[in-house]
């Protein structure tokens, strides 16, 4: 379970939230939703540890993340704006080496038939900077399904996406919910759940 | 889900950094060719004086791996940082420590190492005798790494400023100076012929040194450099 307790953000001397407080229990699912600039990214970098609170605390399974350090590192994908995708590696090189680094081995097998599930197939050796803008993220997503962590925090995760890679999504959060994973998710697109427990959080400017 | 293990996550790091250093190979390349052409132009610039470029080419050996390696420095982040990778990096369940060590050892096994190679075949143009030449090798090997892992610091901190270069040679360059000293030191002792021997282990202590402080600044560095 996911805890935060009074968090606040302060970038600058700019105050952009304060006081944010949700539980996150297992199936649930959150949605942070505010206009560009409200802090959104800070908040999902901060749930992620990333960025330092400026007041309040995190707490995963009861303990504070900074106490928990690399347990927590464990439990949690986070996807941000920037894919993470390197341009020299081929796709399944990327997969693999994203995984490997959150210490989870995937074959080359494996990586193939992931990709091919997020709708690579027959891209798996072709270097990354070949790849859309669309089919980059749909590469960083299939980190998703390599490494089952309960924990996904997602930063507009919509973008560059077609519809066939959007209802993809749906379904992998709607799978990943239904068997007791948690996901907060930063999106100005309304996703329409079918499954887990639905919040949401509304960041004012 | 299983633990997962140091030694595998550090492996995959390592195996990254070598495999995206071989498909830009170029960059790699580069550093080389500058130290060899800059250690170059000093006989070509001199002239034949066996005695004057005995005694100046522990310095500009040295001096040039200096540079050489600055230029390196560029790699070690900057590119991680602009793709997201260095996020994924920092949170990947290990202690930042050693994956920093991990990224620095990648850099300097392509870096440092083809610069000790190398140094014995430029060190010629010298006419330095062949025990000083494995003098200066040897320096290398144990200087080198002293320079990546320092350089690393300086990497980490002017992370995404605009004009970060400058900055990191003017941040680097002071804190290079004891290597320089003891490493051009090791060489001079034995173009004189007396033993480098003091000369590198005190460089052997700065390597243990820098090995133990720099990677945590580093990853300090890095920390705040994400925020």
């Amino acid at each position: 379970m996911l805890e935060i307790i009074g968090l606040g953000c302060v970038r600058g001397d700019r105050r952009l939230f304060s006081n944010v407080d949700f539980s996150l229990r297992p199936g649930s699912f959150l949605q942070v939703q505010g206009p560009n600039g409200c802090g959104k990214t800070s908040l999902l970098r901060m749930i992620c540890g990333l960025l330092e609170p400026a007041e309040g605390e995190i707490r995963w399974e009861g303990a504070n993340i900074r106490s928990l350090g690399e347990e927590y590192s464990a439990a949690m994908t986070y996807i941000g704006h920037r894919n993470g995708v390197k341009d020299e590696l081929t796709a399944s090189e990327n997969l693999r080496v994203s995984c490997g680094l959150g210490g989870i081995d995937v074959s080359e097998n494996e990586a193939s038939s992931i990709l091919d599930t997020v709708g690579l197939k027959g891209r798996e050796r072709l270097p990354a900077r070949l790849l859309s803008q669309g089919q980059r993220r749909r590469l960083a997503l299939a980190r998703l399904l390599a490494c089952r962590t309960p924990l996904w925090i997602l930063d507009e995760v919509l973008t560059s996406l077609d519809k066939d890679a959007i209802a993809l999504i749906k379904s992998i959060v709607e799978e990943h919910l239904q068997s007791g994973g948690m996901a907060i998710i930063a999106t100005h697109q309304e996703l329409n759940l079918s499954a887990g427990s639905f919040q949401r959080l509304e960041l004012a400017s | 889900m299983s633990a997962p293990s140091t030694l595998s996550i550090l492996r995959w790091l390592v195996w990254r950094d070598l495999t995206l250093a071989w498909r830009r190979r170029a960059d790699v390349l580069s550093t080389l060719f500058f130290f060899v052409i800059v250690v170059s132009l000093f006989p070509l610039g001199i002239g034949p004086e066996t005695n004057l470029l005995r005694s100046i080419a522990p310095g500009v050996v040295w001096v040039a791996a200096l540079l050489a390696s600055m230029l390196s420095l560029g790699r070690l982040f900057a590119n991680d940082y602009q793709d997201g990778t260095l996020e994924q990096i920092l949170l990947t369940p290990q202690p930042l420590y050693l994956l920093v060590v991990a990224k620095i050892f990648a850099l300097w096994l392509v870096s440092g190492v083809p610069l000790a190679l190398i140094a014995p075949l430029v060190g010629v143009q010298f006419g330095l005798p062949q025990d000083t030449l494995l003098v200066l090798t040897i320096s290398l090997f144990i200087g080198t790494p002293i320079l990546s892992l320092i350089g690393s610091i300086g990497a980490a901190l002017t992370l995404g400023l605009r004009g970060g270069g400058v900055l990191v040679s003017v941040l680097v360059l002071p804190l290079y100076v004891p290597a320089l000293i003891f490493g051009a030191g090791a060489v001079e002792a034995s173009i004189m012929g007396t033993s480098p021997q003091a000369n590198l282990s005190l460089l052997g202590a700065m390597l243990a040194l820098a090995l133990v402080f720099a990677p945590w600044a580093t990853a300090a560095g890095l920390r705040i450099s994400l925020e």
